[in-house]
């Protein structure tokens, strides 16, 4: 682990704060504070994992919830991803709703078995009678200059598994709201938290979910719409589809789209599974051009169901093929070649002109 | 140095099990054997596409079942554990349901019978014990009262990972567990010896601190006794225990092996030792616990509840499709409402 990402972590109090109207925080600092709530609000919950206790996890996510709430709801496990898993099992059977974490995406990878085979069936297998709130926190997706392992991107494998379901949130608001609307929900979530944002202040409105207005679809009536998409920047000509730490580039890009007169839409999809098809209709249904952005490798990744969604509704409208920027087709790189790999604003621009420039042959 | 550790000695008031008691684990044993061969039958005339026999694990299943406190404990089986269902008093057609392919956990409800969703991975369900019991510790019982989950698991078993995980957390976490280990010397073809490093899953407690219990698991009363020392152990709060069964599984793995590609009838015969149910039913006479007309008498009773569960095996139709849609989420996503809908569509066209 870096040590600045750790010494970073240690600094803002500001989470304690709890007072309505818009307030400027960190997505480690959102994150922490809807646990916190969680916890006072759902005595069923408990909160476990490695380091997650005394240390409040390697990125603070969990700072200060043992001391608050107890070692029975914030606790250190032994350091066992399919134990970690497991164990969430039997505590759901239980009636608890864990909230385990998985240190870094790639371990995950132990912990498969119990994810797919036990977490995302067991409600199925026993026809409904034991269901199993189970919200799966994974630090995820690269761009830190960690180590091996350190820099995954596991949604096509988690979307592809029935009985799951998939959220990554894009910013400190979206995180606070999603995580604890993913923790009062009786399936499980898998939690994809971009690692490369924990530190980027953003405003949090956390009496009202659908901050700005920006939201499209739902019953904003309860406190805003948690289900589907958010169209982080409006446009006319072209849509960028991304979700976690890609649509902070993408919204980038857009600016200097702008300059040259290019008008892109951001379309931040949130949920991976399900996916908002609706929401992908509407923006591509005006602007008839769209490019998929993600960090996971192409080749089955989810750019390819997003552009088969987007075909399948919008194909008649479609000004050019949905283009896909990717990762490649490659294990995630050592730090030096990261800024290769993940999707930058060169081969973002490169996208959006290929899409630009199509002509029907 | 390695110490040893050993059950703490339990303000156990146990008497000694009864007559009556005595003849129930013989008719239960009865009635598990004879279902669990007229399954191997009811496969052979297509009324069930397979079944995986406990045929000789009689008393491993039936003794550790009986010592279940169904209002608090819970239990965590394999694809393998029809004896220790019956002991509990689980429906049967729900618990056969699942070799007939019906539903892969079973038809019965797990909650209400405190039997977990039968499962097909092997030692899959072993952690789901120890998240289940510390839910227990979590749950603040008094001193004494606490629900112990039973998890088990075969020889085979031990070599999975999970085992290791769930044997290491349980210890740390004091989790009030029973491993319920039936060392039936068989994983499919592969010999214990050829599976089990040391020889003795029982000696692996020791490194976890955990104590252990290795006993006769052709012996209906050592292994009920055992079981029940060791329910007393986790429930007085000093965390789990290991229980190594030693028995043989006399029937193929399942209806779909072949064991004479692996063993020789004359090796079974030397190897599999004195039939549990005989040798049972040797002591209740010598004992003047029972007399030949309770042993006809279970026999009939046992026959009389085959018939009753095949009949309702026979008349399990297929579940309604819908189901396939309808019971992955509590919360369906609107993906899967769409195939859902088509799928009825289309199905009704068809």
């Amino acid at each position: 682990m870096p040590k600045t990402i750790t010494d970073a972590s240690m600094t803002d109090d500001s989470t304690d704060t709890a007072t309505a109207g818009v307030q400027q925080m960190s997505m480690q600092q959102a994150l922490n504070r809807a646990l916190n709530e969680i916890l006072a609000e759902n005595p069923k919950t408990v909160i476990f994992g490695e380091d997650c206790g005394r240390l409040g996890g390697v990125f603070r996510i969990t700072d200060g919830l043992q001391a608050k709430h107890g070692e029975e709801r914030v606790f250190d496990t032994p350091l066992a991803e399919s134990g970690i898993l497991g164990m969430s099992v039997g505590l759901a059977m239980a009636g608890f709703h864990p909230i385990p974490e998985v240190q870094f995406d790639g371990f995950a990878y132990p912990a498969i078995n119990q994810i797919v085979c036990q977490i995302a069936r067991m409600n199925y297998r026993s026809r409904g009678t034991l269901p199993m709130p189970i919200t799966l926190r994974v630090p995820s997706f690269g761009g830190i200059r960690a180590p091996e392992h350190h820099g995954e991107s596991l949604e096509a494998l988690f979307a592809h598994v029935p009985g799951l379901k998939v959220v990554s949130p894009s910013n400190p608001h979206d995180a606070y709201h999603l995580l604890k609307y993913a923790a009062t929900r009786p399936d499980p979530v898998i939690f994809m938290e971009p690692k490369s944002r924990y530190w980027q202040k953003g405003p949090v409105d956390v009496s009202n979910a659908a901050l700005g207005g920006a939201a499209h679809d739902g019953d904003t009536s309860t406190g805003g719409s948690l289900t589907g998409a958010r169209v982080a920047r409006e446009g006319r000509h072209l849509t960028l589809v991304a979700w976690g730490a890609m649509v902070s580039r993408c919204l980038q890009v857009a600016e200097l789209a702008a300059e040259d007169g290019i008008d892109v839409e951001v379309l931040d999809l949130r949920w991976l599974k399900p996916i908002d098809a609706e929401a992908l209709a509407r923006s591509v249904g005006k602007t008839r051009r769209a490019v998929v952005v993600h960090e996971a490798p192409l080749t089955s990744g989810l750019g390819a169901e997003v552009a088969q969604l987007i075909t399948q509704s919008c194909f008649a409208s479609l000004k050019a093929p949905v283009e896909r920027v990717t990762g490649f087709d490659v294990p995630y790189p050592s730090g030096d070649l990261e800024d290769e790999y993940i999707p930058n604003i060169d081969r973002i621009l490169f996208g959006i002109q290929r899409v630009l420039e199509y002509r029907r042959g | 140095m390695t110490t040893h550790p050993v059950l703490a000695a339990v303000d156990d008031d146990a008497a000694p099990l009864t007559h009556r008691q005595l003849r129930e684990l013989y008719a239960l044993m009865a009635a598990v054997r004879h279902l669990d061969t007229s399954a191997v039958a009811w496969q052979r005339q297509g009324i069930i596409p397979g079944y995986a026999p406990e045929l000789g694990q009689e008393a491993a299943q039936v003794g550790s079942g009986y010592a279940v406190d169904r209002t608090r404990d819970f239990v965590f089986p394999t694809y393998r554990e029809m004896g220790v269902a019956r002991a509990m008093g689980l429906d049967m057609v729900g618990y056969m349901s699942t070799h007939k392919a019906t539903w892969h956990g079973g038809m019965y409800n797990p909650l209400e019978s405190r039997f977990a969703p039968i499962q097909a991975v092997v030692a899959g369900s072993v952690l789901h014990a120890v998240g289940w019991a510390h839910g227990q510790t979590l749950a603040g019982h008094a001193k004494g009262e606490t629900g112990v989950a039973m998890t088990y698991f075969g020889d085979g078993a031990s070599s999975q990972g999970d085992v290791h995980e769930a044997m290491n957390f349980a210890a740390v976490m004091k989790a009030p567990v029973v491993f319920f280990i039936q060392n039936n010397g068989w994983a499919i073809s592969v010999p214990t010896e050829r599976q089990v490093a040391g020889g003795s899953v029982a000696a692996r407690a020791a490194g976890y601190g955990i104590p252990s219990l290795q006993v006769d698991g052709n012996d209906v009363v050592a292994v009920y006794e055992a079981t029940r020392s060791a329910f007393a152990h986790c429930r007085a709060g000093n965390g789990p225990v290991v229980i190594e069964a030693m028995t043989y599984r006399r029937g193929p793995h399942s209806t779909a092996d072949d064991p004479g590609r692996y063993r020789t009838l004359e090796e079974e015969r030397l190897d599999a030792g004195e039939d549990p149910l005989e040798r049972f039913k040797q002591r209740l006479l010598a004992e003047g616990v029972a007399d030949e007309a309770f042993f006809a008498e279970a026999q009939r009773l046992a026959e009389e509840e085959e018939e009753a569960v095949r009949a309702g095996i026979a008349d399990l139709g297929p579940r309604p499709g819908a189901e396939m849609f309808s019971l992955v989420f509590q919360e369906p996503t609107p993906a899967l409402q769409s195939q859902a809908t088509a799928w009825r569509e289309e199905s009704e066209h068809a």
